[in-house]
């Protein structure tokens, strides 16, 4: 049941997305250009640190610091210019439609809070006015359940500090989830994670993403996950797009960064002396980057 | 050179053991691995080998000599250690070249004229580094501080705890490369702690694997290549370290 | 190609924002360079600069600043309101009010000196040993602090002056005696995280002694914190020794000390309210100055924010 991505109008479209950080003469460009479209897919970001990718991220979500400022010739959820609208109207597309998962659950859950308040809290905030306490708890333990958590009674009283980092992921994931969006955006969600339980989140995260038809951007650095993980990639560096591409042609990739990339990676199974080094053309930072 | 035997560590009276029951010899000039996840005790083992931490169990044999928990001086000679985090393992308020020459201080050594540009050499760090403080170099360039520092004594037995798991994929390419060439150059006996299994596939000649505090498994650098393993565990971390997508096992 | 020290501004500015420091001096002035540039961000700090500064040359250019002795008596012309001759009035013994506020800031000087350099070392010491060193060392520093916390500076200054007798130094000794503790539990804290940082581990690892771990790795670390909260406590301790001199028991007569000088004027204060106005109105804004001063410091040293 894997969804062809395009097949549908796209959920995200963004063109030429430029971000910069401060104004005037002192502003400093950190997203140069981007573009890309998400379908029901898995489109996967990947980057070195300071690529720019979490920033784009964000920037879709308008969670960046007021020092940030955006702009793109289109940046847009379904219909919904997501550069015009207000607070307001960003206010209800967050979490209701647009998901995020964060790296560490360490960090993103309240750690005075059961998990199991901090999820029926997200769904009460969505569908204010219908939500009585005991649907709030009973959609709480099948969202639980929907994560693969075994006695979800029991860990909707635990505290975060209590869980394990592999069940912390899963909560957000149900936390976000519980409000049913259309997309999330997953920065570095398993990077905090040991590597066997990567793959069992990854796992699910999977599952979820295609029985309910969502499409998915992953933000990630680890170019083997999202090569194995995700439909299509774009590679960024310095804030431009270097390549877009199916995941499954990664072996193919033309621009040079993507192939000093991947040469770079040691391999538990080819022995190597030396790694190859890659090499940064000052060429890739000229103009901007990227085809839908 | 390196012997192990029943190592123990135990944070409090009352908890698990972290360490327990490890033994492992490492030959002069072998690169040896540990492997494991989060929590497995791989790191405490590599600090209590050190010496930083002195209340252990077991004992720790060099060239043969059993080791007494509060190291000699002389020891520091001949072991270092890099350490994981590069914006943790170098001091915030002092310069480069401040760091560089601290051990040779530190031993009382004299100093040899052009010790820091020469150390800075080594590691491909332009000589202008001396005068930067740490937050004005790169990760990348941070973690070549603590290899040249740690390299200042002249130490035949290099510690590395994760040395590039807090680096991005093209530096890490570059510190794994470098740390190899200083390796073949110095004859160094390496003990790397790592939880990626690639990297400990490309540096290691022996791997050892860890779980719960202790070793489960042990095995040449070829086996794991022809991804044989025979135990499970070490079955599963090899198959999540190579297969995240659909139809994976797990 | 660097510029030497004596070159025309450009030179200097260009030295100092040079890309690749190549000596120590050049490396450590550019740091300095730097946090200046942060410091001068912020207005209010630099207004407390300012007049922290006109206090010191206020301090050192007193003779020069007015002509009239500040202990010279002259009862003919005692309780004069301000005027040509005398800006500041005259106070009760005929002295004039704006000599004995100028001469007094060599005594606040003197006040701040003393303290800094008796609360600064040992806070920075006991607090830094007792945070490196743990177990019983830690416990015992830490009840030594405890001991001298537990004293109001105030009741410590009446039994040194009641044992040694009254003066400005045994003044500063009792209230430097209850200032240090805040700064040793500050550099305690600070020694604590530090103590299982990296950094210190590599150290260890050279064989380092302990006294130099502390000395040349965590105090330098402490210092930032200590400093700010030194200067932001100036304040208190300057209304503290002004409050000593007020019940007498700081600096003795007739050395001009503000707040002596507001004591002694307290008779007069309805019918003379010059008499301790411009002492009481220098104590406050020195105090201030201060407060605002340290602000824009702990903004430039605090290390969670970067440099």
């Amino acid at each position: 049941m894997s969804a062809t991505p395009l097949t549908d109008a796209p959920l995200i479209e963004a063109r030429n997305l430029r971000i910069a950080f401060g104004r005037g003469e002192h502003a400093v460009p950190v997203v140069h250009g981007v573009s890309f479209t998400l379908g029901r897919e898995k489109l996967g970001i990947v980057g070195e640190s300071g690529a720019g990718k979490s920033t784009v991220g964000r920037a879709l979500m308008r969670l960046l610091p007021p020092a940030a400022r955006v702009t793109a010739d289109q940046l847009a959820f379904r219909d919904i210019d997501l550069l015009a609208a207000n607070e307001r109207q960003m206010m209800a597309l967050r979490g209701r439609r647009m998901g995020l998962i964060l790296q560490d659950p360490k960090y993103s859950l309240n750690p005075v809070v059961p998990v199991g308040d901090q999820i029926a809290e997200a769904w009460r905030l969505h569908h204010r006015g219908r939500a009585g306490a005991r649907e709030a708890k009973e959609r709480t333990l099948a969202i639980l359940e929907a994560v693969k958590i075994r006695d979800p009674a029991r860990v909707a009283r635990l505290y975060p500090h209590e869980i394990s980092g592999g069940m912390g992921q899963r909560v957000m994931i149900a936390m976000m989830l519980i409000a049913g969006p259309d997309v999330v955006i997953a920065d570095e969600p398993t990077s905090a994670l040991d590597v066997t339980v990567r793959l069992e989140v990854l796992h699910l995260l999977d599952e979820l993403i295609e029985s309910r038809g969502l499409g998915l951007i992953l933000v990630s650095h680890d170019l083997n996950l999202v090569r194995r993980f995700c439909d299509r990639v774009i590679i960024m560096y310095a804030g431009r797009v270097m390549e877009t591409l199916r995941a499954a042609d990664l072996d193919r990739a033309e621009h040079p960064y993507t192939r000093g990339l991947l040469a770079s990676l040691p391999s538990i199974r080819h022995g190597q002396d030396r790694l190859p080094v890659l090499r940064r053309d000052p060429a890739w930072l000229a103009g901007a980057g990227g085809t839908p | 050179m390196i012997e192990v035997r029943d190592l123990g560590v135990r944070f409090a009276a009352d908890a698990p053991p972290v360490v327990a029951g490890v033994s492992f010899t490492v030959e002069t000039g072998e690169t040896f691995g540990l492997v494991g996840e989060s929590g497995c005790g791989k790191s405490t083992v590599l600090r209590a080998l050190a010496g930083l931490i002195t209340d252990y169990a077991g004992e720790v044999r060099l060239d043969g000599a059993a080791l007494p928990a509060a190291r000699p001086r002389s020891f520091f000679k001949r072991v270092q250690m890099v350490f994981q985090d590069p914006y943790g393992s170098l001091h915030p308020r002092q310069t480069i070249q401040a760091q560089l020459l601290e051990p040779l201080r530190n031993q009382a050594l004299a100093r040899p004229a052009d010790a820091v540009g020469a150390a800075l050499d080594a590691v491909g760090l332009p000589r202008t580094a001396a005068f930067r403080f740490p937050h004005q170099l790169s990760g990348g360039q941070r973690q070549r501080v603590a290899i040249a520092r740690a390299l200042m004594l002249q130490p035949d037995i290099l510690l590395l705890d994760e040395p590039t798991s807090a680096l991005d994929v093209s530096v890490q390419a570059e510190i794994l490369n470098l740390l190899m060439d200083l390796r073949a150059q110095r004859n160094l006996t390496c003990i790397l702690v790592s939880h990626d299994l690639a990297v400990v596939a490309h540096m290691c000649h022996r791997i050892a694997v860890m779980q719960g505090g202790r070793i489960v498994d042990s095995f040449d650098a070829a086996t794991l290549r022809a991804g044989q393993p025979a135990h499970p565990y070490t079955q599963e971390l090899l198959a999540a370290s190579e297969a995240y997508g659909e139809g994976a096992a797990g | 190609m660097t510029a030497t020290f004596n070159a025309p501004q450009g030179g200097l500015r260009a030295w100092l924002k040079a890309d690749a420091p190549r000596t120590v001096f050049q490396s450590a002035m550019q740091q300095l360079y730097r946090g200046w540039r942060r410091f001068a961000t912020h207005p209010l700090g630099l207004a407390g600069l300012g007049v922290i500064l006109l206090l010191v040359i206020a301090a050192i250019a007193a003779p020069w600043l007015t002509s009239h002795d500040p202990i010279a008596q002259d009862m003919v012309n005692r309780l004069q309101p301000p005027s040509a001759a005398h800006w500041f009035g005259t106070d009760e013994f005929g002295r004039d009010v704006f000599a004995r506020v100028v001469y007094g800031a060599r005594t606040t000087i003197y006040i701040i000196l003393l303290v800094t350099v008796i609360v600064a070392p040992i806070g920075l010491l006991i607090g830094a040993c007792a945070g490196y060193l743990g177990g019983w060392a830690d416990e015992i520093l830490m009840r030594v602090t405890d001991i001298f916390l537990s004293f109001p500076g105030l009741v410590l200054a009446l039994g040194f002056a009641a044992a040694l007798g009254p003066g400005i130094t045994n003044a500063i000794i009792a209230i430097a005696l209850t200032a240090w503790p805040p700064m040793a539990r500050l550099a305690r804290a600070e020694a604590l995280s530090l103590r299982k940082a990296d950094f210190i581990a590599a150290v260890r690892l050279q064989g380092a002694s302990q006294a130099r771990i502390i000395t040349h790795h965590i105090l330098p670390m402490c210092l930032p914190s200590v400093v700010v909260r030194l200067t932001l406590n100036m304040a208190g301790i300057i209304l503290t020794a002004a409050g000593l001199g007020f019940l007498g028991l700081g600096a003795q007569p007739p050395l001009p000390e503000w707040g002596a000088m507001v004591s002694s004027g307290r008779e007069f204060m309805i019918d003379c309210p010059w008499v301790i106005t411009a002492p009481g109105i220098a104590i406050a804004v020195v105090s201030l100055a201060f407060n605002l001063a340290g602000d824009a410091l702990r903004d430039v040293l605090d290390p969670r924010s970067g440099e």
